[in-house]
């Protein structure tokens, strides 16, 4: 089967499309997962992600929808649990051992535990219907309206919260507001990648971007030029080398991206402190 | 940048509560057009939250606050903001530029496309110019407490609100952050409130002191507040005020901000938002001990 026969499939052209999403959402909400710290909070939401997904499969066969109520629930317990982020951290915690225990409970009731198990904790793209894809397709667009419009004084609210409370941006609503797009990209990533490795999407390309810039535009777009090509590189390279996961793929790029941008990151962005200029 | 002048602010029988601390009771302050007041008093005496009630963000548990004869809104347009400073982490993606302009249109929505005129004029103003697009977090503080200064400064504000605008600094950047302060005052007769642990970096500036302690206070001149009886009267302790050369020194606050004398403001801790639990600011004596 060539490369080319592989593209001209619509199960593939569905994949790389659904990839691309995602990657989009992934890309403008890493940015401020790494400023506000809450790379926990992303892997919480997927971990009980998962559970949504096992329930979903369980009771309606359809785990896009499943994880979607189980990361906006956890999104929803994040924001009335922790507003400090110790305490964020600790409350997110303890909500994801208990689901995630939760969820291998209701995979057990399902037959074909195995397969439905590794399909969601790392994903299975090439699983993803018509009908998935659509979903797939509304989150990305509502996580980029979303962010297109308070990009900016979420920026303010990250990066100098008191400041921006002082000039009249809802810090404590944009934070909401936050959560519940980072509950609808992990849902989107975890199709793609799996609930486990939705950091790869969700935080790698940001931090990876604000290695190499300060700008904020720069480190939007950047962020997203590397979760596309992380996510539908890995898909392309999957096409050739069948017998491995895409995810595995997927991964390893973004690792990448982020390795060569640390190693780059000092030159082009400068390190040092610059001396006192009274 | 436009000079619109300085804005007024009257605080009438102004008290402020949380649940039954009571953080100052009582409270009347005019401050006129250009005034420069300084806001003295020891962690916990509610300096920072008076700041947040002019800002309109805490309201008065009783007595009024306004500003040009209106009560304050939040965000309004009329007023800047420097806020206790926070070191800017190195990763931080945003350059000095970036966040001046924040204080233009941060509030907007949208994405952050612009940098408008006037931004850079209050760059220009502050003499940040020469490392505006250098990353935030790779600069000094005192360069940061510059970048800060010309935000709170960009959207042309006729009250500036300054909270400890010279902790964690060297003597020589205070030094040049008061003397910017004060140039932009008198070009612009911005009305300026700086709160501060220590008067004496900023006695050359000011026109006036609010001393704040125990929930009482005591406002005038620098040479009237800071004595030893009108200090004593506020702690209900015995305090001294020492001065040598130009230095003027509290002696008897509870030796720093962290340790409020006597017990007499027990349980005022939290007015300051959380503030000052964020990070010790390194003891800066009140007033200085030398």
């Amino acid at each position: 089967m060539g490369f080319g026969f592989i593209l001209a499939q619509p199960f593939a052209q569905h994949a790389l499309l659904a990839a691309a999403l995602v990657a989009v959402a992934g890309g403008l909400i890493s940015p401020f997962v790494v400023t506000r710290e809450m790379a926990f909070a992303v892997h919480g939401t997927a971990e009980l992600a998962f559970t949504g997904a096992a329930a979903g499969l369980l009771i309606a066969d359809n785990p896009v929808v499943g994880a979607l109520v189980g990361s906006l629930v956890v999104a929803a317990l994040i924001a009335t649990l922790g507003a400090r982020p110790r305490e964020r951290d600790s409350a997110i915690g303890a909500i994801l051992a208990f689901g995630m225990g939760i969820g291998i409970l209701l995979l057990g009731f399902y037959q074909g535990f195995a397969t439905a198990a590794t399909n969601i904790l790392f994903g299975n793209i090439f699983g993803v219907s018509g009908s998935q894809l659509l979903i797939l397709l509304a989150l990305g667009l509502i996580v980029a309206v979303v962010m297109g419009i308070w990009y900016r004084p979420l920026l303010f609210a990250s990066i100098d919260p008191e400041t921006a409370e002082a000039r009249g941006v809802p810090v404590g609503r944009l934070g909401l507001l936050f959560l519940l797009v980072l509950a609808l990209t992990v849902t989107g990533a975890a199709q793609v990648v799996g609930t486990l490795l939705v950091l790869s999407l969700a935080i790698t390309p940001g931090a990876a971007a604000q290695r190499l810039t300060a700008s904020p535009l720069v480190v939007a777009g950047l962020s997203i030029i590397f979760a596309i090509v992380a996510a539908d590189g890995g898909l392309l390279v999957s096409f050739e080398i069948t017998t491995v996961k895409a995810s595995v793929f997927i991964t390893s790029i973004s690792f990448a991206i982020y390795i060569l941008a640390r190693a780059t990151g000092p030159a082009l962005r400068g390190r040092r402190r610059h001396d006192e200029a009274p | 940048m436009t000079s619109p002048g300085g804005a007024e602010v009257a605080l009438r029988a102004a008290t402020l509560r949380y649940g039954h601390h009571l953080i100052w009771e009582n409270l009347n302050l005019d401050v006129a057009p250009g005034e420069r007041l300084a806001v003295l008093g020891p962690n916990g005496a509610g300096k920072t939250t008076l700041l947040k009630v002019l800002l309109g963000l805490i309201p008065l548990t009783a007595g009024t606050v306004t500003i040009d004869g209106r009560p304050p809104t939040r965000g309004s347009p009329q007023i800047g903001y420097v806020a206790q400073q926070r070191v800017f982490d190195p990763d931080l993606p945003i350059r000095g530029r970036d966040l001046v302009q924040l204080g233009v249109d941060g509030h907007r929505r949208g994405l952050p496309w612009a940098h408008s005129r006037q931004a850079d004029a209050a760059i220009e103003a502050v003499g940040a110019s020469s490392y505006a697009t250098v990353p935030v977090g790779l600069l000094s503080g005192g360069q940061q407490q510059r970048l800060r200064i010309a935000q709170a400064l960009a959207g042309g504000p006729r009250l500036l609100l300054c909270d400890e605008p010279l902790l964690s600094l060297d003597p020589a950047s205070q030094q040049s952050v008061t003397a910017l302060l004060d140039g932009y005052r008198r070009a612009h007769g911005t009305t300026i409130v700086i709160v501060t642990h220590e008067i004496t970096p900023v006695a050359e500036i000011i026109d006036r002191v609010l001393y704040v302690a125990a929930g009482r206070w005591a406002a005038g001149s620098p040479d009237t507040v800071m004595t030893t009886e009108t200090l004593s009267a506020l702690y209900g302790s015995h305090i001294d005020v020492i001065r040598v050369h130009d230095r003027i020194a509290v002696v008897g606050d509870g030796d720093g901000p962290h340790h409020p004398p006597g017990g007499s403001h027990q349980g005022h801790g939290h007015d300051d938002g959380g503030h000052d639990h964020g990070g010790d600011p390194g003891h800066p004596a009140s007033g200085g001990h030398r």
